[in-house]
């Protein structure tokens, strides 16, 4: 039997609150597609900052089951209407999370301050003129200002502070908000970051992006692998013969990437999905060489990231 | 609104240095009977800031908790009983939360408080540079392509 989730039937709605659509569809399959890991963490505490119809609170409070699994739910909106209907659609599961009009986490800050195990949000993304944000009622489920990011911009230093040690931070992204921005940013604060899920509508493309705080700066192993050797000329050319302009070809079920100087190729392989495009950072390709530097490996990985969202195709 | 909720809530108007914990103005409490579940209890109790929760439970009709409490007493079938009568049970249905400092009311309605601050009451906080990574990282893509070509020819 698939793990549940929240219903569509059952879940309340409002004029004024954001009824779920593909971005909420999205978080809450990325949050399947990481159950396992989720189960296996065993979560306290779990927070959804802008709740909107409850959708995404209650699948993740079906899915990791509620309180026989000691599991403490709390979510917040800023629009009272929401707050509302969350609170209609978990009663409708019969699943329990406290709700808190506020926000973001407003009025929770202290006490909640590195306790929280599991954060989902699903922030107002969409780009728009900056006087829309912070707007009441619906809008507040979409105004994300410029590059759609004041609000998210205002949510991850929150989420760092209320996060525990062992925290994971799941979070919906559009392209148009700089989603490698938003990891270079998040690594600068210690964060490692993996997308769950990546999909394309035809009105924008969407990320989930997972955080979580990367205390480890040992190599994980077999997990990613380093080659870090010369190859020769001729072999570089035969691989870009068969993968024409691009850093990037499939190894078994691995990624790998190239550098290339002078003649000089290093080789970092990085992760491992084929119908997904994940990456890790690759921190322990210690020794790579990008443009005749030794380059920050993480910082590799988000260039062919870059490269790699501008591209059509799909391995 | 549980107690468990309350325990989490602070004041966050601008100028308070200790909002913590809020008092309660009760209109309505209700009771709400949640499975008993040990595990949970204890999980959560590291988290309880128990002089807190003590007086709430006072306040709502239950006075029924030791005035201390430590993880000893967690063997204790009586002490979790009360702890989740107490915790998970009590409802705040109406009534209101208020800022120790300031007496600021924070209005509970159908169970569920509001901590929405008017615009002179938040605390503003510094803007945030853009990162600097950033910058570096687009510059260097920039060039990325014109290396992987010139290898091609």
């Amino acid at each position: 039997m698939p793990p549940k989730i929240a219903q569509i039937r059952l879940v309340s709605s409002h004029p004024e609150v954001y009824e779920p659509c593909d971005d909420s569809f999205a978080l809450v399959d990325a949050l399947l597609a990481d159950r396992t890991n989720l189960l296996e963490h065993r979560p306290t505490l779990c927070m959804e900052v802008g709740c909107g119809s409850g959708y995404v609170i209650t699948s993740l409070a079906l899915m990791l089951g509620q309180e026989a699994y000691g599991a403490y739910y709390i979510a917040t909106d800023i629009n009272p209407h929401a707050v509302r209907v969350t609170s209609e659609t978990l009663q409708a599961h019969g699943v329990h999370a406290d709700l808190i009009t506020t926000e973001i986490a407003s009025g929770l800050e202290k006490r909640l301050k590195g306790l929280v195990d599991v954060m989902v949000v699903n922030p107002p993304y969409v780009p728009t003129p900056e006087d829309e944000v912070g707007r009441e009622g619906i809008a507040s489920a979409w105004a994300g200002g410029e590059n759609g990011r004041s609000v998210i911009d205002k949510i991850l230093p929150i989420a760092d502070k209320l996060m525990s040690d062992r925290g994971w931070l799941y979070m919906v992204t559009l392209t148009a908000n700089n989603p490698s921005e938003i990891c270079l940013q998040m690594r600068e604060k210690g964060y490692a970051s993996r997308i769950v899920v990546q999909r394309s509508t035809e009105e924008e493309s969407l990320h989930v992006i997972k955080f979580w705080r990367d205390f480890d700066s040992q190599p994980v192993g077999n997990e990613m692998g380093t080659v870090n050797k010369i190859v020769p000329a001729g072999v570089i050319e035969s691989l870009f013969s068969q993968v024409p302009g691009l850093s990037f070809w499939r190894y078994g079920n691995r990624f790998s990437m190239l550098g290339v100087y002078e003649g000089n190729v290093s080789i970092c392989f990085i992760c491992v999905s084929v119908s997904q495009f994940e990456f890790e950072w690759a921190k322990d390709c210690n020794d790579v060489h990008f443009n005749g530097k030794g380059q920050d490996p993480m910082q590799m990985v988000l260039q062919i990231k870059l490269l790699w969202d501008g591209r059509d195709r799909c391995f | 609104m549980r107690l468990l909720t309350h325990n989490m809530l602070s004041s966050n108007i601008k100028g308070v240095t200790n909002g913590f914990p809020l008092r309660i103005e009760v209109q309505k409490v209700i009771e709400k009977p949640v499975d008993f579940n040990p595990d949970f209890l204890r999980h959560m109790f590291p988290m309880i800031d128990w002089n807190a929760l003590v007086e709430a439970s006072r306040t709502m009709g239950y006075p029924d908790l030791p005035d201390s409490a430590d993880a000893a007493m967690l063997d204790s079938d009586d002490f979790l009983q009360r702890f989740h009568h107490s915790l998970l049970e009590l409802h705040l249905e109406e009534g209101a939360l208020l800022c120790p400092e300031t007496g600021r009311r924070f209005p509970v309605t159908k169970g569920i408080p509001n901590m929405l601050l008017h615009e002179d009451e938040v605390e503003v906080s510094g803007a945030r540079a853009p990162g600097k990574l950033s910058g570096i990282a687009l510059f260097v893509l920039s060039l990325l392509p014109l290396h992987f070509f010139s290898h091609l020819q």
